[in-house]
Parts: C-alpha cells; sequence; structure tokens
C-alpha cells in the first residue's frame, strides 16, 4: 500500500529547499481561470454533498437537549467513554511504542529481517473483517486455537476470554494493535531511514553511542513525526469500529462498547439514531481540537516539502 | 550478559569497528580477551534479535493460520480442539466457489460488485484528486488553500461518525441499496489522501514544463492530460492501490448502504454469517480468505514500486 507515500507525506524530513516561485509563469488569465475552477468543481461538488452536508444534517439530528439527558442516563454510555479512553489511550500508545522500536528492529541490514519484514507485513495486508473474525474464533474459549496452543504446550486451561469486560477490552485493543502495527513501523522505518547516515558517523567520531546517540540524533529528528503518528493513530483509533464490533462484538452485554460501536448500536439495533448521533456528538469536544492540530500539523509539513 | 545491555544500539547500521579498534593498544592477552568478548556480545546479540523474531512472526501469523486450519476442516472436526485438522480438505472451499450455501448463493455476484465499488472508487478518486491537486498545485488558484484544507478535515475526520447521517442523507438523494451510494461515499473519504500525495508530488515536476507547453499554446487541459497525468504515474498508481483497498476492505458503509444479496459486498456477505450461531464456519473462512486474498496479492505485487515511489520522494530537488 502507499504508507511509504504517507510516510513522505508526513514526515516532514524531505525538506525541499527550492525557493519557491510563483506557478505558472505570469500566473494564469482570461479562460485559465475558467479551467481552473472546472477542475476544482468535482471535488467541492463531492466535499459539500458528503462532508458538509452530512455534518450540517447531524448536528441538527443531535440539536434536541433531551437527547443528551436521556444519553447521560444511560449507564452503558458511561462505559463506553471509559472504554474508549482506555482503547485509545493504551491502543494508540502501546502501538506507537512497539512500532517504534520494531521500526530500530528493521534497520538491520540482515536478510532475514528483510525477509521478517515481507511476512511482518501480512496484518496490514490482510482486510480488517476477517483477520478480527479470526482473532474472535482464535480467543473462543471453548475450542479456540490460543486456548488449545496452550493446553498443548503448557497444560493450561486458559480462560474464556470474551466473557470478561476487561479480557475483552484487552483482545480489542490486542487486535486493533496487531492489525495496524506493520502500517505505523513502516512509516516510523521510513522516517529513521530519512535521517542521514552522516549524522551517526559524526555522532560515532563524536564517541557517541547506544542511548548517547539515540538521545541526541535519532530522538530530536523523530519526535515531530513521532507525536504527529499519535495524533493522527489518535484520530483512527477513536473511530475505529471493526475491532471492537468483530473481535468481542461489544459483549459481554456490551460492557466493551466504545463511542464509535455504540452509536451505530444505538442507531440501528435500538432504532434511535438521533441519539446515535448524540452519542458521537459528545466527541466533538476532543475531536475538533485533535482535528485543529493535526490539520496545522500537517500544513507545516506539506509547506515543508 | 551484555548483550542486552547493547540492544537499544540495534536500530544503528552500526559494524563496531570502534570498539575494537581503540583498545588495540593494550597487552595482548587483554586484546585477545576483549576480541572474545566483542564476539561473544555480536553472537549474543544476534541470537537475542533471531528469538525477537521468531516471536514477532509467530504474532503476525497466528490469526492468519487460524483461518487457514478453520477453512481446512471438515464441518465436525471445527471443534475439536487440534491445532491442525485431522482431515484436512479444500472441500469448504468447492463448497464457496460453486455458491453451494444458502448465504453463499449469490457469491460471485457479489464479488463482482465489491470489484465495481472498488474500481469505482478508485477512478473516482484519482481523477477528482488529481484534477484538483492541478487546480492547487500547478495553477495556483487564489483560494486554493481552502481546498487544501478542506481535504485536510475530511482526511481526519472519523469516517464512523459521519455513519448515521451519511445512511439518512443517501436516502435523501434516493441511492439507498444502490451500488453507487457506497462508491461516492468512499470517494469522498479516499479523495483528501489523494489530494495530499498529489500535491507533494507533484512539486517534484518542474513547472518550466508547463510552461514551455503553454508558450507552445497549449490549454490547461492538454497540459492536465499530456503533462501533469504521465509524470504522475508513481503517485496514481500508489494511490489508486490505497483507493482500491480502502473500497474492498470497507466493511461499516457497505453494511449500512447495501441490503438485499444482489447489491451486497463480499464483506457484508461475510458477515452474514456472524447473524446465526449454528454457521458453517468453515465455509465462512473459506469465504474470508477468498476475500482477502485480492488485497494480498495487489499489496505484494505493488510493494517493490511503493518502495520506488519512497526513494523517488527522499531525492532532494
Amino acid at each position: 500500500m502507499s504508507v511509504t507515500q504517507q510516510a513522505v507525506a508526513i514526515g516532514g524530513g524531505f525538506a525541499d529547499s527550492r525557493p519557491r516561485r510563483k506557478a505558472w509563469f505570469g500566473g494564469i488569465h482570461g479562460a485559465d481561470y475558467i479551467w481552473a475552477f472546472a477542475f476544482a468543481v468535482p471535488y467541492v461538488v463531492i466535499f459539500l454533498a458528503f462532508v458538509i452536508y452530512p455534518i450540517c444534517y447531524g448536528l441538527w439530528l443531535g440539536s434536541d437537549p433531551a437527547l443528551y439527558t436521556q444519553l447521560f442516563n444511560d449507564p452503558r454510555y458511561f462505559t463506553a467513554v471509559i472504554n474508549t479512553v482506555i482503547y485509545v489511550g493504551v491502543g494508540v500508545n502501546l502501538k506507537m511504542a512497539l512500532a517504534f522500536m520494531l521500526s530500530g528492529f528493521f534497520m538491520r541490514k540482515r536478510l532475514w529481517v528483510k525477509s521478517l519484514l515481507v511476512v511482518f507485513i501480512l496484518p496490514w495486508a490482510t482486510p480488517a473483517l476477517p483477520a478480527y473474525i479470526s482473532i474472535h474464533w482464535l480467543l473462543n474459549g471453548q475450542w479456540g486455537m490460543l486456548n488449545n496452543l496452550l493446553w498443548l504446550i503448557f497444560g493450561w486451561d486458559g480462560p474464556v476470554y470474551l466473557n470478561s469486560h476487561w479480557m475483552g477490552l484487552a483482545a480489542n485493543i490486542g487486535a486493533y494493535v496487531w492489525k495496524n502495527l506493520p502500517f505505523w513501523t513502516i512509516i516510523l522505518l521510513a522516517g529513521r531511514m530519512s535521517i542521514p547516515q552522516e549524522l551517526y558517523e559524526a555522532a560515532n567520531v563524536d564517541g557517541a553511542a547506544g542511548f548517547r546517540r539515540f538521545q541526541h540524533v535519532t530522538y530530536p529528528l523523530m519526535a515531530n513525526l513521532y507525536l504527529v503518528c499519535i495524533l493522527l493513530d489518535t484520530v483512527f483509533a477513536l473511530g475505529d469500529f471493526n475491532a471492537t464490533y468483530f473481535v468481542s462484538g461489544g459483549g459481554p452485554a456490551m460492557s466493551t462498547e466504545v463511542l464509535a460501536t455504540l452509536g451505530i448500536r444505538y442507531a440501528y439495533t435500538v432504532a434511535l439514531p438521533r441519539l446515535g448521533v448524540a452519542e458521537v456528538m459528545t466527541a466533538l469536544p476532543v475531536l475538533i481540537p485533535l482535528v485543529y492540530i493535526l490539520m496545522r500539523k500537517l500544513r507545516v509539513s506539506e509547506g515543508q516539502l | 550478559m551484555s548483550a542486552t545491555a547493547r540492544t537499544d544500539t540495534t536500530f544503528a547500521r552500526e559494524t563496531g569497528t570502534g570498539a575494537g579498534a581503540d583498545k588495540a593498544e593494550r597487552r595482548p592477552s587483554m586484546r585477545l580477551h576483549s576480541r572474545l568478548h566483542y564476539r561473544l556480545q555480536r553472537y549474543g546479540m544476534e541470537t537475542l534479535a533471531i528469538a525477537f523474531g521468531i516471536v514477532l512472526a509467530i504474532w503476525s501469523l497466528l490469526p492468519i493460520y487460524n483461518m487457514w486450519m478453520i477453512a481446512l476442516d471438515s464441518h465436525d472436526d471445527v471443534f475439536s480442539g487440534t491445532i491442525w485438522p485431522d482431515n484436512p480438505s479444500l472441500e469448504s472451499f468447492r463448497v464457496v466457489v460453486t455458491q453451494n450455501f444458502w448465504y453463499l448463493s449469490r457469491f460471485w455476484h457479489q464479488f463482482g460488485n465489491s470489484f465495481y465499488v472498488g474500481l469505482g472508487v478508485m477512478f473516482l478518486t484519482l481523477g477528482i484528486g488529481s484534477l484538483a491537486s492541478f487546480t492547487i498545485g500547478r495553477m495556483r488558484i487564489k483560494h486554493g488553500w481552502m481546498l487544501s484544507n478542506a481535504a485536510l478535515m475530511t482526511y481526519v475526520i472519523p469516517a464512523s461518525f459521519l455513519a448515521i447521517p451519511m445512511y439518512r442523507i443517501m436516502q435523501i438523494y434516493g441511492l439507498s441499496n444502490h451500488l453507487s451510494s457506497v462508491i461516492l461515499a468512499l470517494t469522498t473519504f479516499a479523495t483528501p489522501y489523494a489530494i495530499f500525495i498529489f500535491s507533494q508530488y507533484g512539486k517534484s515536476i518542474p513547472m518550466e514544463l508547463d510552461e514551455s507547453a503553454r508558450i507552445d499554446g497549449a490549454n490547461p487541459f492538454q497540459i492536465y492530460l499530456r503533462i501533469y497525468l504521465p509524470l504522475m504515474a508513481p503517485a496514481l498508481v500508489a494511490v489508486g492501490t490505497y483507493a482500491l483497498l480502502l473500497a474492498w476492505n470497507e466493511y461499516l458503509y457497505n453494511f449500512l448502504l447495501l441490503s438485499t444479496p444482489d447489491s451486497m459486498t463480499v464483506a457484508v456477505a461475510l458477515a452474514q454469517f456472524l447473524n446465526s450461531d449454528e454457521s458453517p464456519w468453515n465455509f465462512m473462512m473459506a469465504t474470508a480468505i477468498i476475500y482477502a486474498m485480492p488485497p494480498i496479492i495487489l499489496y505484494y505485487g505493488f510493494r517493490r514500486y511503493m518502495a520506488a515511489g519512497l526513494t523517488m520522494g527522499g531525492v532532494k530537488g
């Protein structure tokens, strides 16, 4: 997939030193404006019809204050909020920390490391739906592969993972990490590879090795990319529907639902679409600042390119 | 052993020549000792790395192995509690391919639907995205930044949060249960990324080409078609693959917008198995594997091309 392109895009490490110049010698005139306008129309239409209109429609659907009273009186909503905080907080940070370490591991030049990378990509290349369904059966208490393995190798009788709130939530987070770890590892790997080798050589000459080199070369150059990745993945994890829906199914007794799945559940299982929209809207105080920061960050890195 | 203490240096492409050289003036026995020590350290680290690699491979492959194992089981053996099927057979694949089960009675039709949606999203995304990026990046219209901001905003809004209003709006547009509703919705979410990448990549194409074409009397559309698009080929391939995979892998929007067996995509048909507790899980896993094949083939097929894209992007101008 185009992960590498994305790494280039959000890395900001590939700064272009050429002076900027105005587009098209002498600017654009007359008939060119009509062309420019015509070229922009398809995207503007798509944006207005399928982004702005749904957003406004959603704001209108969720504008009744009574909905929020109803929502805040629902204990499932608070469970979902706490689950979402844990899911996003643990899922994103654990994954990024692992991805950062793994990107260091994959910098090794051995052939077997390169072949391992090919295998390691497989979870990312597999579509989410089959992967999560497989993980759901893998964790089945009675005949799941994981418990069979535990029994065969250690003689342990494994627990029924998806029957407990905490293990169900952990399974969802684990599945999300499993699926997306390769993507972020490759992004961070591309970031690491863009660090000029001369810097490491210079650090070597100055006597910096091991942790000191990490502290003074790798860390400062990777910090921005890492931060952008964390923020971007926070938004992705916040909106992640598939892992929770297919691994634990929100169960047992809707105790592992997150905001993204509970909204759909309200709208289509209980047939309360307005409540579903209101539920999603309560994420806006977190989402809007995140989107704002991300837009700034991404635009800045775009400007540097 | 000191190997563990040095694992934080594994990211570096260091060979450790410095560590041996600065001890060269010491006594011969010391030198021998340090060389031995160094060698042990290297072997220790390599062993550790290999052990880590094995754990990583198992972690990556276990769910995928599980998928195959269930698919190869015969129906009664699914619950047998082994880690390799007693009588592995391709029976469940045969059932899926011949549509011999009632959930799967329209399987190939649905497979075609998935392709139709994927290709539709791909071409729309490429067309709309490249036109918009041409206006923003090459023609530099006055308020182009507003367009790129709109794209950025769409890129960072979670699609699942817009699902409920989007569902209603598709009904208002009269597109519910129609494949074009999914195509339009997914194009909306794929285009921002396309604009983002095209704008980045377009900066590596010299403006002088456009200018000389203009002097030769080409209009903007000719420049777009004859100069911009051919030179953007690597980015077009990367974004096209992205859009195709996004559409193929999407579940939520397919599920909400498509409900009849004839309009469903494979993703929705696959999730139908979960409606019942008594479903034949081996058929489901066989369906899942067939469904997962095109993206995996596409991904590995274009991997090298993507890597080339990276190095091209990395070259400074």
